[in-house]
């Protein structure tokens, strides 16, 4: 995937929808891409020193003591939780396919929400979703 | 087959040999080298050879200390880099290290076939047909070890009048010139940094601001050797280090004009120069692999590989040498390891070897029996001087098995793969730097077929784990796996 694809498949992640160009350019160059092959955990449940991920191309399903809770694809995100808490994450993601990703690690994370407020102001309103979700399946 | 004759052809080649794998080498080169017939122009390389160390050079601990030297087994074919360096440096010349890979591959008599050049790629059956200028070669097995060295610039309005690193003229052409570099890792550095005495000006620009490898802790960013121009453009001394993207080049009479915009506050930024290079990267030249099915990422186009460096896609295809790289491991902390580098590649391609001769070639890998009373300190022992650990921090481990009653000696693992892979109840440990740059032995258990956390030992003010306070720890993290 070259720079100007990179960059495209930002564009349509929510995550950065308030973003310019410009910005997106510069988050591109922010940001590593990886990949992984079908089967490989991408985060580790339990595991310390784990980063914030965007998945440019593939699926991942989401594990918990090996039960497979629910799967992201294309524009999702994850290992935001254990970045903003301090704590190894509490799921296995593990790549379904060929995975393309864009990898930001966590100690880099603070300094890049803080660069881009209306990217955190989006995350919160992801993970506020997900405690409404919880919640409401737990009532 | 196998493709490339820089340090990644040549340790494959060797390791091919002693498992007694048939095998062909060809190089489109006219000698051994692979980028160190080039590259870097100016400057040192950035891994290090240290005459003096604390363990003898031609010993296995001694590879922490020699960076540059390809492995082997006999005695005469180890350490070949010391006494081909003029004792001025940790780090060779450009030409040392050439000639440290020539004399490797004439004193393990590796056949290369120089001269021949691998165009295209075809299926055979359940094997390949690489076709080459000297015709074509049928193999079960293809090794690409063909680096990242192929130039590649961003597709900028008038990059017509770019000039790109690997095009990069003597010294002396760029004397009294004002000079724009696109790129600020460690190609554009080393360009600034050799460039300084007889530059009039230099710039160096790219959107994202540059990191230095003394604040990641590691070897990512930009190397202390190639720091010079960051402290000159600290002090304002002709050198201007600029976070930017940079828009449209246009060529006039007096010079070349580069229009950026600035990437604190989206205002535009030209710069008036004489000579632009990009040092803005490199590919690796895979000709049609994509089209036989190898899937590939990133700016340089690496292939999507398994832990053991196999083409994700195309069963058969392995890579060695630099392109390693896109095998990322871990990644704890987001420091990355050394596969890009020959310190780090040497002991990939040796995994990579083995698992082609295990999975392909039938051999069976010795798995030694280490008595439990042993166990402990053996792995504190390889936490402390096992260079496999050391130059690949989180990303090699030396792993111990249990069959319940013998415990059997894994050797060196990838550590993606030992946490990652069912297995019978195992340890593993390896060295890890953390986010504030502290190092320490970390230790992964397997138990039930799954490894559920990561656990860290205390540190050591010089790096030695072989104490009591080490072995409790360790004890009480394997208890039901070494000891009962």
């Amino acid at each position: 995937m070259n720079q100007d694809e990179v960059v495209d498949a930002l564009a349509g992640v929510s995550l950065f929808a308030d973003l310019r160009r410009p910005q997106l350019e510069a988050v591109a160059h922010t940001f590593t891409e990886e990949s992984f092959p079908q089967g490989q955990r991408i985060l580790r449940q339990g595991f310390q020193g784990t980063g914030f991920y965007v998945i440019v191309d593939g699926e991942v399903a989401v594990h918990i003591d090996g039960e497979e809770r629910a799967r992201l694809g294309k524009g999702d995100f994850f290992g935001e939780m254990s970045v903003l808490l301090g704590e190894p994450p509490v799921a296995d993601i593990v790549a379904l396919g060929s995975l393309r990703v864009l990898h930001l690690s966590g100690p880099e994370l603070p300094g890049f929400l803080r660069q881009y407020p209306p990217v955190m102001y989006r995350m919160l309103q992801a993970v506020a979703r997900r405690l409404r979700n919880a919640n409401r399946w737990r009532n | 087959m196998v493709v490339g004759s820089g340090p990644g052809g040549l340790q494959a080649s060797y390791l091919l040999g002693r498992y007694g794998i048939k095998h062909a080498v060809i190089s489109a080169d006219p000698g051994p080298g692979g980028m160190f017939r080039r590259f870097p122009f100016f400057q040192r390389l950035l891994s290090w050879t240290k005459p003096n160390a604390p363990y003898p050079q031609g010993t296995r601990e001694y590879e922490w200390y020699d960076w540059n030297s390809l492995l082997a087994v006999e005695p005469e074919n180890r350490s070949v880099m010391p006494p081909l360096m003029d004792g001025t440096s940790e780090f060779p010349s450009r030409p040392e290290m050439e000639a440290g890979l020539r004399t490797f591959a004439e004193r393990t008599g590796l056949a290369v076939r120089y001269g021949t050049r691998w165009e295209s790629t075809s299926r055979d059956g359940e094997g390949f047909l690489l076709h080459t200028s000297d015709g074509d070669y049928r193999a079960g097995t293809l090794i690409f070890a063909v680096g990242v060295a192929e130039a590649w610039s961003p597709a900028t309005n008038g990059i017509e009048h770019v000039s790109h690193y690997v095009d990069t003229l003597d010294a002396s052409a760029y004397a009294g010139k004002r000079l724009f570099i696109m790129g600020k890792q460690n190609s554009g550095f080393e360009l600034a940094s050799g460039l300084l005495h007889v530059a009039s000006r230099i710039i160096l620009a790219s959107p994202r601001p540059a990191q230095l490898s003394v604040n990641t802790h590691s070897l990512a960013g930009v190397r202390a050797r190639y720091v010079q121009p960051w402290e000159d453009s600290n002090l304002g001394g002709g050198v201007f280090i600029v976070n930017a993207t940079i828009e449209r080049v246009e060529r006039h009479a007096d010079g070349i004009t580069v229009h950026t915009r600035r990437s604190d506050n989206g205002e535009p930024f030209a710069a008036e120069v004489d000579s632009v290079i990009a040092a803005t990267g490199f590919q690796c030249p895979l000709h049609d692999l994509t089209d036989l099915g190898v899937t590939v990422f990133g700016q340089s186009r690496l292939p999507s590989m398994t832990n053991f460096y196999e083409s994700a896609t195309v069963p058969g295809i392995f890579f060695a040498g630099t392109i390693g790289q896109g095998v990322a491991g871990l990644k704890k902390y987001g420091i990355p390891a050394n596969s890009g580098a020959v310190q780090g590649a040497r002991y990939n391609a040796r995994l990579m070897v083995q698992h082609v001769a295990e999975t392909r070639f039938g051999v069976v890998r010795p798995r030694p029996r280490i008595k439990a009373a042993d166990a402990i300190d053996y792995l504190l022992t390889e936490a402390t001087t096992a260079p496999e650990l050391w130059n690949q921090k989180s990303y090699l481990a030396r792993a111990v098995s249990t069959d319940g009653h013998t415990l059997h000696d894994e050797g060196i693992v990838s550590l993606a793969d030992f946490v990652d892979s069912p297995g019978p109840d195992a340890v593993a440990i390896t060295v890890e730097t953390d986010e504030t740059g502290d190092i320490h032995p970390a230790v992964y258990v397997r138990r039930h077929g799954r490894v559920d956390s990561d656990a860290r030992l205390q540190n050591s003010p010089l790096h030695d784990y072989r104490t009591a306070a080490h072995r409790r720890e360790l004890l009480a993290l394997t208890r039901g796996i070494i000891r009962r």
